[in-house]
Protein backbone atom coordinates (compact mmCIF):
# COMPACT_ATOMS: atom_id res chain seq x y z
CA UNK A 1 0.00 0.00 0.00
CA UNK A 2 1.24 3.26 -0.73
CA UNK A 3 1.05 6.63 1.20
CA UNK A 4 -1.03 8.00 -1.28
CA UNK A 5 -3.10 4.63 -2.04
CA UNK A 6 -3.17 6.09 -5.88
CA UNK A 7 -0.56 5.49 -7.19
CA UNK A 8 2.72 3.51 -7.51
CA UNK A 9 6.04 2.66 -8.94
CA UNK A 10 5.04 -1.18 -9.91
CA UNK A 11 8.12 -2.30 -11.79
CA UNK A 12 8.73 -5.84 -10.10
CA UNK A 13 5.09 -6.93 -10.25
CA UNK A 14 5.16 -5.81 -14.04
CA UNK A 15 7.82 -8.14 -14.56
CA UNK A 16 5.93 -10.89 -12.34
CA UNK A 17 2.77 -10.00 -14.37
CA UNK A 18 5.27 -10.45 -17.64
CA UNK A 19 6.07 -14.23 -16.36
CA UNK A 20 2.68 -14.79 -15.36
CA UNK A 21 0.88 -13.97 -19.07
CA UNK A 22 3.79 -15.85 -20.90
CA UNK A 23 4.60 -12.28 -22.19
CA UNK A 24 1.43 -11.93 -24.56
CA UNK A 25 -0.81 -8.68 -24.04
CA UNK A 26 -3.35 -7.94 -21.67
CA UNK A 27 -6.53 -8.05 -23.21
CA UNK A 28 -9.18 -6.00 -23.91
CA UNK A 29 -11.57 -4.70 -20.90
CA UNK A 30 -15.01 -5.29 -22.82
CA UNK A 31 -15.29 -9.25 -22.53
CA UNK A 32 -14.75 -9.54 -18.77
CA UNK A 33 -15.31 -5.97 -17.19
CA UNK A 34 -14.17 -5.71 -13.71
CA UNK A 35 -17.86 -6.45 -12.81
CA UNK A 36 -18.72 -9.28 -14.83
CA UNK A 37 -19.22 -12.31 -12.56
CA UNK A 38 -17.47 -15.83 -13.21
CA UNK A 39 -17.39 -18.81 -11.62
CA UNK A 40 -15.62 -22.13 -13.19
CA UNK A 41 -18.14 -24.37 -14.81
CA UNK A 42 -19.03 -27.49 -12.88
CA UNK A 43 -16.55 -30.64 -13.09
CA UNK A 44 -14.16 -28.87 -14.92
CA UNK A 45 -10.51 -30.62 -15.01
CA UNK A 46 -7.69 -28.73 -13.63
CA UNK A 47 -5.27 -28.79 -16.94
CA UNK A 48 -1.88 -31.00 -16.49
CA UNK A 49 1.18 -29.07 -14.68
CA UNK A 50 -0.70 -25.55 -13.84
CA UNK A 51 1.13 -22.66 -12.66
CA UNK A 52 0.72 -21.40 -9.24
CA UNK A 53 -1.53 -18.89 -10.70
CA UNK A 54 -3.59 -21.07 -12.56
CA UNK A 55 -3.79 -23.48 -9.42
CA UNK A 56 -4.94 -20.33 -7.28
CA UNK A 57 -7.92 -19.02 -9.80
CA UNK A 58 -8.94 -22.76 -10.25
CA UNK A 59 -9.64 -22.70 -6.36
CA UNK A 60 -10.95 -19.16 -5.95
CA UNK A 61 -13.29 -19.61 -8.69
CA UNK A 62 -14.45 -23.01 -7.94
CA UNK A 63 -16.51 -22.24 -4.49
CA UNK A 64 -19.08 -20.33 -6.28
CA UNK A 65 -19.56 -16.53 -8.28
CA UNK A 66 -17.27 -13.56 -7.94
CA UNK A 67 -16.81 -10.40 -10.10
CA UNK A 68 -13.39 -10.35 -12.20
CA UNK A 69 -12.44 -7.25 -10.20
CA UNK A 70 -12.79 -9.20 -6.52
CA UNK A 71 -10.65 -12.42 -8.52
CA UNK A 72 -8.01 -10.17 -9.02
CA UNK A 73 -8.41 -8.30 -5.74
CA UNK A 74 -8.36 -12.34 -4.00
CA UNK A 75 -5.23 -13.51 -5.62
CA UNK A 76 -3.29 -9.96 -5.65
CA UNK A 77 -2.99 -9.56 -9.14
CA UNK A 78 -3.56 -6.99 -11.18
CA UNK A 79 -7.24 -6.76 -12.87
CA UNK A 80 -5.53 -7.39 -16.29
CA UNK A 81 -3.62 -10.18 -15.54
CA UNK A 82 -6.22 -11.91 -13.46
CA UNK A 83 -8.44 -10.92 -16.96
CA UNK A 84 -5.99 -12.73 -19.00
CA UNK A 85 -5.86 -16.10 -16.95
CA UNK A 86 -9.85 -15.67 -16.76
CA UNK A 87 -9.77 -15.38 -20.84
CA UNK A 88 -7.86 -18.78 -20.95
CA UNK A 89 -10.00 -20.60 -18.76
CA UNK A 90 -12.61 -18.89 -20.60
CA UNK A 91 -11.01 -20.14 -23.81
CA UNK A 92 -10.50 -24.22 -22.55
CA UNK A 93 -14.45 -23.77 -21.77
CA UNK A 94 -13.99 -24.02 -18.33
CA UNK A 95 -15.61 -20.28 -17.50
CA UNK A 96 -19.10 -19.75 -16.62
CA UNK A 97 -20.07 -16.16 -16.78
CA UNK A 98 -23.25 -14.12 -16.19
CA UNK A 99 -23.94 -11.54 -19.19
CA UNK A 100 -21.88 -7.88 -18.63
CA UNK A 101 -23.95 -5.29 -17.54
CA UNK A 102 -25.08 -2.84 -19.95
CA UNK A 103 -23.45 0.69 -21.14
CA UNK A 104 -24.08 3.87 -18.95
CA UNK A 105 -26.30 4.87 -21.50
CA UNK A 106 -28.61 1.83 -21.67
CA UNK A 107 -29.20 1.49 -17.95
CA UNK A 108 -32.84 0.68 -17.36
CA UNK A 109 -34.50 2.43 -14.51
CA UNK A 110 -35.96 -1.83 -13.52
CA UNK A 111 -32.56 -2.10 -12.37
CA UNK A 112 -32.03 1.36 -10.57
CA UNK A 113 -35.44 0.88 -9.10
CA UNK A 114 -33.85 -2.63 -8.03
CA UNK A 115 -31.01 -1.14 -6.81
CA UNK A 116 -32.95 1.49 -4.76
CA UNK A 117 -35.37 -0.82 -3.06
CA UNK A 118 -32.34 -2.83 -2.06
CA UNK A 119 -30.33 -0.25 -0.19
CA UNK A 120 -33.25 1.29 1.58
CA UNK A 121 -34.64 -2.93 2.66
CA UNK A 122 -30.70 -2.82 3.82
CA UNK A 123 -30.17 0.31 5.50
CA UNK A 124 -33.61 1.03 6.63
CA UNK B 1 -12.91 -25.63 -0.55
CA UNK B 2 -15.50 -26.31 1.35
CA UNK B 3 -18.36 -23.83 -0.29
CA UNK B 4 -20.46 -24.57 2.27
CA UNK B 5 -18.80 -22.62 5.21
CA UNK B 6 -19.52 -19.37 6.76
CA UNK B 7 -16.58 -17.74 5.55
CA UNK B 8 -17.32 -18.96 1.94
CA UNK B 9 -21.05 -18.01 2.22
CA UNK B 10 -19.46 -14.02 2.96
CA UNK B 11 -17.02 -14.67 0.21
CA UNK B 12 -19.30 -15.57 -2.76
CA UNK B 13 -22.07 -14.35 -4.25
CA UNK B 14 -25.46 -16.36 -4.06
CA UNK B 15 -25.40 -18.68 -7.22
CA UNK B 16 -28.90 -17.13 -8.17
CA UNK B 17 -26.97 -13.71 -8.80
CA UNK B 18 -27.58 -12.53 -12.08
CA UNK B 19 -26.70 -9.26 -12.55
CA UNK B 20 -23.93 -7.21 -10.98
CA UNK B 21 -24.19 -2.87 -11.52
CA UNK B 22 -21.65 -0.59 -10.27
CA UNK B 23 -21.40 3.07 -9.13
CA UNK B 24 -18.16 5.50 -8.49
CA UNK B 25 -17.19 7.17 -5.47
CA UNK B 26 -14.98 9.88 -6.60
CA UNK B 27 -13.29 12.33 -5.29
CA UNK B 28 -9.72 14.17 -4.78
CA UNK B 29 -7.08 12.88 -2.83
CA UNK B 30 -7.74 11.52 0.42
CA UNK B 31 -11.29 12.80 0.78
CA UNK B 32 -12.58 9.81 1.73
CA UNK B 33 -13.39 7.24 -1.08
CA UNK B 34 -11.66 4.16 0.73
CA UNK B 35 -13.35 5.06 4.29
CA UNK B 36 -16.82 5.17 2.65
CA UNK B 37 -16.42 2.30 0.07
CA UNK B 38 -15.14 0.19 3.33
CA UNK B 39 -18.01 1.18 5.53
CA UNK B 40 -20.95 0.47 3.28
CA UNK B 41 -18.96 -2.83 1.80
CA UNK B 42 -20.30 -6.25 3.30
CA UNK B 43 -16.92 -7.76 2.57
CA UNK B 44 -13.30 -6.64 3.85
CA UNK B 45 -12.41 -3.71 0.93
CA UNK B 46 -10.51 -5.39 -1.78
CA UNK B 47 -7.98 -3.42 -4.03
CA UNK B 48 -6.33 -4.38 -6.95
CA UNK B 49 -4.11 -2.56 -9.62
CA UNK B 50 -5.13 -1.27 -12.86
CA UNK B 51 -2.41 -0.30 -15.56
CA UNK B 52 -1.33 3.39 -16.35
CA UNK B 53 -2.44 5.20 -19.37
CA UNK B 54 0.24 5.37 -22.04
CA UNK B 55 0.21 8.86 -22.56
CA UNK B 56 1.08 9.28 -18.57
CA UNK B 57 4.07 6.88 -18.65
CA UNK B 58 5.46 9.00 -21.95
CA UNK B 59 4.95 12.07 -19.30
CA UNK B 60 7.18 10.19 -16.50
CA UNK B 61 9.80 9.25 -19.36
CA UNK B 62 9.88 12.75 -20.15
CA UNK B 63 10.60 13.31 -16.29
CA UNK B 64 13.37 11.09 -16.55
CA UNK B 65 11.61 8.83 -14.55
CA UNK B 66 13.00 5.28 -15.30
CA UNK B 67 12.53 3.99 -19.08
CA UNK B 68 10.40 1.09 -19.07
CA UNK B 69 8.67 0.55 -15.77
CA UNK B 70 4.88 1.12 -15.63
CA UNK B 71 2.56 2.51 -13.15
CA UNK B 72 -0.70 1.66 -12.00
CA UNK B 73 -3.42 3.12 -10.19
CA UNK B 74 -5.25 1.47 -7.17
CA UNK B 75 -8.70 0.96 -7.03
CA UNK B 76 -10.87 0.19 -3.92
CA UNK B 77 -13.91 -1.42 -4.20
CA UNK B 78 -16.54 -3.00 -2.07
CA UNK B 79 -19.82 -5.13 -2.60
CA UNK B 80 -23.54 -4.82 -1.32
CA UNK B 81 -25.20 -7.97 -2.34
CA UNK B 82 -28.89 -6.38 -2.32
CA UNK B 83 -31.32 -9.19 -3.67
CA UNK B 84 -30.59 -12.69 -4.50
CA UNK B 85 -30.22 -12.41 -8.04
CA UNK B 86 -28.90 -8.92 -7.75
CA UNK B 87 -25.23 -7.34 -6.46
CA UNK B 88 -23.46 -3.68 -6.80
CA UNK B 89 -20.04 -2.70 -6.19
CA UNK B 90 -18.56 0.24 -5.25
CA UNK B 91 -15.37 1.45 -7.07
CA UNK B 92 -13.25 4.22 -5.11
CA UNK B 93 -11.42 5.89 -8.15
CA UNK B 94 -9.01 8.49 -8.16
CA UNK B 95 -9.70 11.94 -9.74
CA UNK B 96 -6.46 12.56 -11.36
CA UNK B 97 -7.13 13.35 -14.79
CA UNK B 98 -4.34 11.48 -16.45
CA UNK B 99 -5.85 7.96 -15.60
CA UNK B 100 -7.58 8.26 -18.51
CA UNK B 101 -8.18 4.60 -19.66
CA UNK B 102 -8.65 3.91 -15.93
CA UNK B 103 -12.05 5.94 -16.54
CA UNK B 104 -13.03 5.11 -19.25
CA UNK B 105 -13.13 0.85 -17.87
CA UNK B 106 -14.64 2.49 -14.89
CA UNK B 107 -17.38 4.76 -16.01
CA UNK B 108 -18.17 1.68 -18.54
CA UNK B 109 -21.66 0.45 -17.45
CA UNK B 110 -22.04 2.55 -14.08
CA UNK B 111 -25.12 3.80 -13.04
CA UNK B 112 -23.97 6.56 -11.76
CA UNK B 113 -21.16 8.80 -9.42
CA UNK B 114 -21.10 9.73 -5.84
CA UNK B 115 -18.64 12.67 -5.42
CA UNK B 116 -17.31 13.19 -2.48
CA UNK B 117 -16.05 16.79 -1.65
CA UNK B 118 -14.36 18.25 1.27
CA UNK B 119 -15.46 21.87 1.28
CA UNK B 120 -12.52 23.46 2.74
CA UNK B 121 -10.51 21.77 -0.66
CA UNK B 122 -13.05 22.89 -2.94
CA UNK B 123 -10.60 23.97 -5.73
CA UNK B 124 -9.46 19.90 -6.03
CA UNK B 125 -13.01 19.01 -6.60
CA UNK B 126 -13.37 21.01 -10.35
CA UNK B 127 -10.69 18.71 -12.29
CA UNK B 128 -12.79 15.58 -10.68
CA UNK B 129 -16.63 17.06 -11.82
CA UNK B 130 -14.55 17.52 -15.07
CA UNK B 131 -13.93 14.01 -15.56
CA UNK B 132 -17.32 12.69 -14.28
CA UNK B 133 -18.92 14.71 -16.75
CA UNK B 134 -16.47 13.94 -19.68
CA UNK B 135 -17.46 10.40 -19.37
CA UNK B 136 -21.38 11.55 -18.96
CA UNK B 137 -21.53 10.09 -15.86
CA UNK B 138 -24.86 11.18 -13.76
CA UNK B 139 -23.81 12.34 -10.07
CA UNK B 140 -24.73 13.90 -6.53
CA UNK B 141 -22.24 15.31 -4.69
CA UNK B 142 -21.77 14.18 -0.79
CA UNK B 143 -20.20 16.97 1.35
CA UNK B 144 -17.67 14.74 3.62
CA UNK B 145 -17.07 17.14 6.52
CA UNK B 146 -13.81 17.14 7.58
CA UNK B 147 -13.78 20.19 10.48
CA UNK B 148 -17.06 19.70 12.39
CA UNK B 149 -16.87 23.28 13.54
CA UNK B 150 -16.85 24.72 9.56
CA UNK B 151 -20.47 25.68 8.59
CA UNK B 152 -20.85 25.60 4.72
CA UNK B 153 -24.31 26.55 3.43
CA UNK B 154 -25.47 24.33 0.70
CA UNK B 155 -26.20 27.05 -1.85
CA UNK B 156 -22.47 28.62 -1.37
CA UNK B 157 -21.40 25.07 -2.32
CA UNK B 158 -23.99 24.93 -5.43
CA UNK B 159 -22.40 28.31 -6.51
CA UNK B 160 -18.57 27.62 -5.98
CA UNK B 161 -19.33 24.06 -7.86
CA UNK B 162 -21.33 25.69 -10.52
CA UNK B 163 -23.94 22.48 -9.96
CA UNK B 164 -27.02 22.21 -11.55
CA UNK B 165 -30.07 23.17 -9.49
CA UNK B 166 -31.47 19.20 -9.15
CA UNK B 167 -27.94 18.06 -8.35
CA UNK B 168 -28.18 16.57 -5.08
CA UNK B 169 -26.02 17.55 -2.38
CA UNK B 170 -25.89 16.08 1.13
CA UNK B 171 -23.94 16.52 3.89
CA UNK B 172 -22.23 12.95 4.81
CA UNK B 173 -19.69 11.67 7.34
CA UNK B 174 -17.88 8.31 5.05
CA UNK B 175 -16.99 6.68 8.44
CA UNK B 176 -20.73 6.26 9.70
CA UNK B 177 -22.97 3.81 7.84
CA UNK B 178 -26.15 5.26 8.25
CA UNK B 179 -25.04 8.91 6.39
CA UNK B 180 -23.10 7.02 3.90
CA UNK B 181 -25.77 5.06 3.38
CA UNK B 182 -27.95 7.80 2.70
CA UNK B 183 -25.44 9.58 0.38
CA UNK B 184 -25.56 6.33 -1.72
CA UNK B 185 -29.46 6.46 -2.22
CA UNK B 186 -29.71 9.57 -2.68
CA UNK B 187 -27.93 9.46 -5.98
CA UNK B 188 -29.57 6.47 -6.96
CA UNK B 189 -32.78 8.25 -6.40
CA UNK B 190 -31.58 10.96 -8.59
CA UNK B 191 -30.00 8.72 -10.98
CA UNK B 192 -34.07 7.24 -11.41
CA UNK B 193 -35.34 10.45 -11.67
CA UNK B 194 -32.77 10.91 -14.70
CA UNK B 195 -33.97 7.73 -16.62
CA UNK B 196 -37.01 7.80 -18.42
N1 LIG C 1 -13.65 13.71 9.95
C1 LIG C 1 -13.78 12.88 8.92
N2 LIG C 1 -12.69 12.19 8.50
C2 LIG C 1 -12.81 11.35 7.46
C3 LIG C 1 -14.05 11.19 6.78
N3 LIG C 1 -13.87 10.34 5.75
C4 LIG C 1 -12.58 9.97 5.77
N4 LIG C 1 -11.92 10.56 6.81
C5 LIG C 1 -10.49 10.41 7.12
O1 LIG C 1 -9.75 11.05 6.09
C6 LIG C 1 -8.57 10.30 5.74
C7 LIG C 1 -8.56 9.97 4.26
O2 LIG C 1 -9.63 9.10 3.95
P1 LIG C 1 -9.53 8.03 2.79
O3 LIG C 1 -10.81 7.25 2.83
O4 LIG C 1 -8.26 7.27 2.83
O5 LIG C 1 -9.52 8.98 1.52
P2 LIG C 1 -9.35 8.58 -0.02
O6 LIG C 1 -10.19 9.53 -0.79
O7 LIG C 1 -9.56 7.13 -0.22
O8 LIG C 1 -7.82 8.94 -0.19
P3 LIG C 1 -6.85 8.59 -1.45
O9 LIG C 1 -7.24 7.23 -1.92
O10 LIG C 1 -5.48 8.64 -0.86
O11 LIG C 1 -7.09 9.68 -2.43
C8 LIG C 1 -8.61 9.07 6.64
O12 LIG C 1 -7.77 9.33 7.73
C9 LIG C 1 -10.05 8.98 7.09
O13 LIG C 1 -10.18 8.36 8.34
C10 LIG C 1 -15.18 11.93 7.26
O14 LIG C 1 -16.29 11.85 6.74
N5 LIG C 1 -14.99 12.75 8.32
MG1 LIG D 1 -8.29 5.75 -1.19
Amino acid sequence: MTASGEEQQFSSGFVRSYVITGGRGLPDAEDLSLVTLVTLAPESQLPPNPSPEVRKIWDLCSGGYLSVAEVAGHLGLPVGVARLLLQDLNQQGHLLRRKAPPPAQLVSREILEEVLHGLQVRFG
Amino acid sequence: MDSKSASAERLYLPDAVQRAAKILVVGHFAVGKTTLVGTLSEIPPLRTEEGMTQAAAQVDDLRGATGKTTTTVALDFGRLTLSDELVLYLFGTPGQQRFVELWEDLARGSLGALLLVDPARLADTFPVIDLVETYGLEYAVAVNSFDPHSQHAEDELREALDLLPDTPVIFCDARDEKSSARALITLVSHLLAHTA
